[in-house]
């Protein structure tokens, strides 16, 4: 700073500071004295926040956060847990109802019902969106649940089951079929003439009568002549739109010599009861729901 | 300053501002402007509008946890707050129209801060007397006098701070009943909190920092001078007639010398503790009283009007050059003024034919992402939508839904009971959703339009034509 650091502008009468760039000098208009005040106010208020709140991470640790606690006390965690209880205690109004009530009767109640397609939603997208998609659209091998096409019943009541115990898991009640693989008995010629013979409920293929006969002789029993499946044994329905392994030739002829057998695990000692139901009214709703 | 080596100063104190009461023309409009608008302020959110049984019937109301704004017959969404930017715009051309047609005369006259402070510094003289008075108080050392002065300013100041912040969440909740909780001493938390926010801040605002909110804080005060130019009027003071000033004693000749007598009388009343002979500042907030200070002075010196005058800087070099008085006049239409108004009736015109139009029944449609469609077992297709019908009448509606479009397409609504897609039934100013399947047979294309249409089902009257809506979805039939 030079010496006459006082000298006014010339052509506005401001003071300068003295700080001069090319020519160009500084000028001084100060700011208002309260406003440092206010600055100097903020910064103590913002000691009070080092005070009462986690702040400074310490090398030894503080138990076991690794820095200051804060005379609060308050922790991100234990404002979860608060959101969670709040979030329980607003549907503890709900779960109440929804326990005693029948299938029926949650269907028929706007408010319960929209209670359980939420809860049972945001089950599915935890627990079975992993194999079934998220939309439960499914994919090969994995059946898609808004079609209306069930394997072991699409009322609330069977999807519930199915839910509950499981296809070939190691539940007792776990519902279970098993085609056999008929490459251990069957010729190639005889698979390929069966084939033509399910395709023919669908398309306009042509088929064999030796085709024919070895359809009824094998596959009837579970399948039905008509091709339309058995839900007690969990047959699928040959006659329709929907395959679930594939619906070309070759997909059908690899089924029929070595069929795959999908696995859905039990959930009933995973999930509460209550998951469970809101569940199968979730997946209920998807669309393809039965009566 | 000299040039003495004086620490240089980086923060200045505040020097406190004492106006002086005054008389006149402009005081007149300044008192008028701030009864018309507290006046409104305080007493607008108990105003009655009958909405029928299932609205709120005060006329301007913003309701926060149903996300309703009410204005007399104008209710607006959420979805709707487009109201709001169209508002905004015209506040803001308008303060620009008006500052290059007169100024700052929004500073003046109709801004919050001016009013209150106005008021306030009414209460400080009601209780401690005129500006030497204040100044004197303000010296003198504490004692049972300036004790009891300044606890009833101040408390007539919190008492006035009281009063705003509670008008203002009268806006926000029905008044009659929050007046009657208040009364009561049963105010809701939140409530409270922003009546004691309110308090505080306008206790501060108005009380302390004044002119200093206008000087540091408005971002408007400081753009508005970019609105100026040579035909807006400024608050001026006529130098030619003015100068040299001088004390003047009675009697003696105006020969040689200006009418300004240098009493200081613009100084005192000074609002902002500027002077105004030194020209046009910053600080300025164009009040004009100044001017009815200075015509108080000339009156009694029997000299005319206007040595201090709103006038425009044309008309004030004009009149430098000779000029015949007469032909001087304000141009009010200028480029800016003319592309200031039409912004503003284009705004105007757009949010009128908005409001004008604003259906009574809306429609939105969301299709499935997740599935995108389903193969049924019957190789037919179906598709899922989510559909949001928006009652915005008063009353409980029923309506019909359909779909067009897609050949041979059928619809379902989902839900609890037995939903029936020719009578959903929604309550008044509320919103129904559907969970709704149309199944369709397989189609040529992989992806059509379809349209959905929800309609009134009248119910008995039939006075007034039944509405609808409609909404163009798609359709996916398979993959693409």
């Amino acid at each position: 700073m030079s010496e006459n650091h006082n000298e006014i502008d010339q052509h506005t009468g401001v003071e300068t500071t003295g700080h001069e760039w090319d020519g160009i000098k500084e000028l001084n208009n100060p700011a208002p004295r309260w406003w440092l005040i206010i600055l100097l106010l903020t910064i103590i208020w913002s000691i009070g926040y080092w005070v009462v709140y986690p702040a400074w991470p310490t090398l030894s640790g503080d138990g076991e956060r690794g820095g200051t606690a804060g005379t609060f006390g308050w922790t991100q965690y234990d404002q979860l847990k608060e959101s969670q209880a709040e979030i329980v205690a607003r549907k503890a109004a709900y779960m109440e109802r929804f326990e005693g009530a029948s299938f029926d009767e949650i269907k028929a109640d706007p408010s319960l019902y929209a209670f359980a397609v939420a809860g049972g939603k945001s089950a599915f997208g935890d627990n079975c969106a992993t194999c079934h998609g998220t939309g439960g659209q499914g994919a090969a091998g994995y059946p898609n649940l808004n079609d209306d096409d069930w394997l072991w019943g699409g009322d609330v009541t069977a999807i519930h089951e199915t839910i509950l115990y499981g296809i070939r898991s190691p539940h007792d009640y776990t519902r279970l079929s098993e085609m056999p693989a008929f490459a251990d008995m069957l010729s190639d010629e005889e698979v390929e003439q069966i084939t033509d013979y399910v395709l023919h409920f669908t398309t306009d293929a042509t088929y064999t009568p030796e085709g024919q006969q070895a359809y009824v002789d094998n596959c009837a029993i579970c399948h039905g002549d008509d091709g339309l499946g058995m839900r007690d044994f969990g047959a699928p329905n040959l006659a329709d739109a929907i395959w679930f392994y594939g619906s070309d030739k070759g997909d059908i002829m690899s089924q029929i010599r070595r069929p795959k057998h999908g696995v859905m695990p039990a959930w009933e000692a995973r999930l509460d009861a209550n998951t469970i139901r809101q569940l199968a009214i979730y997946v209920h709703s998807l669309g393809g729901g039965e009566e | 300053m000299t040039d003495s080596a004086a620490p240089i100063k980086f923060f200045e104190k505040k020097e406190r501002v004492f106006p002086k009461r005054v008389w006149g023309k402009y005081r007149k409009i300044k008192w008028a402007v701030m009864i018309a608008t507290l006046g409104i302020y305080y007493l607008a959110p108990f105003l009655r509008w009958d909405r029928g049984p299932h609205a709120p019937d005060q006329a301007i109301l913003i309701d926060m946890p149903a996300r309703r704004a009410y204005f007399f017959f104008i209710d607006i969404w959420p979805q709707e707050v487009y109201y709001l930017t169209g508002i905004l715009i015209l506040s803001a051309v308008a303060l620009f129209f008006v500052t290059s047609l007169f100024g700052r005369v929004w500073c003046g006259y109709a801004c919050p801060q001016t009013v209150w402070t106005d008021l306030f510094v009414w209460v400080e003289r009601i209780v401690q007397g005129d500006r030497a008075a204040r100044m004197r108080l303000k010296k003198a050392p504490w004692s049972f006098d300036k004790l009891w002065k300044m606890t009833a300013t101040h408390s007539l100041w919190l008492v006035i701070g009281l009063l705003t912040g509670g008008a203002w969440v009268f806006y926000f909740n029905d008044a009659p009943t929050l007046l009657e909780q208040i009364l009561h001493l049963d105010v809701p938390v939140g409530v409270l909190s922003w009546i004691v926010a309110l308090t505080v801040s306008t206790y501060v605002m108005a009380g302390f920092a004044r002119e200093q909110v206008c000087m540091y804080m408005c971002p408007y005060s400081r753009f508005q001078s970019a609105m100026f130019d040579k035909d807006t009027l400024i608050i001026t003071y006529d130098e030619d007639r003015g100068e040299p000033r001088g004390k003047h004693k009675k009697g003696e000749s105006w020969d040689d010398r200006g009418h300004c007598i240098d009493c200081t009388a613009c100084v005192q009343v000074c609002p902002t503790g500027i002077d105004i002979r030194e020209g046009l500042q910053m600080e300025c907030i164009a009040c004009g009283l100044c001017v009815d200070a200075c015509n108080n002075i000339m009156d009694k010196l029997e000299l005319p009007h206007g040595l201090i005058r709103y006038d425009t800087t044309n008309n004030i070099e004009d009149r430098r050059e000779g000029v015949p008085e007469k032909s001087i006049h304000t141009h009010i239409l200028r480029p800016r003024t003319f592309w200031y108004t039409a912004i503003m009736m284009v705004v105007g015109g757009v949010m009128l034919f908005g409001l004008m139009n604003r259906a009574p029944l809306e429609l939105h449609v969301l299709h499935d992402r997740n599935p995108l469609f389903v193969q049924l077992s019957d190789g037919t297709i179906r598709n899922g939508y989510n559909v949001n019908v928006l009652n915005k009448t008063y009353e409980d509606r029923t309506y019909r839904l359909r779909v067009e479009g897609v050949e041979g397409a059928t619809l379902r609504v989902q839900g609890a009971g037995a939903v029936d897609a020719d009578a959903l039934h929604i309550f008044a100013d509320k919103v129904g959703h559907f969970r709704v399947f149309v199944t369709a047979p397989k189609q040529n294309v992989p992806r059509e339009d379809i349209i959905f249409t929800v309609e009134e089902v009248a119910t008995g009257g039939g006075e007034e034509a039944a509405a609808s809506e409609t909404y163009t979805s798609i359709f996916v039939s398979r993959q693409p």
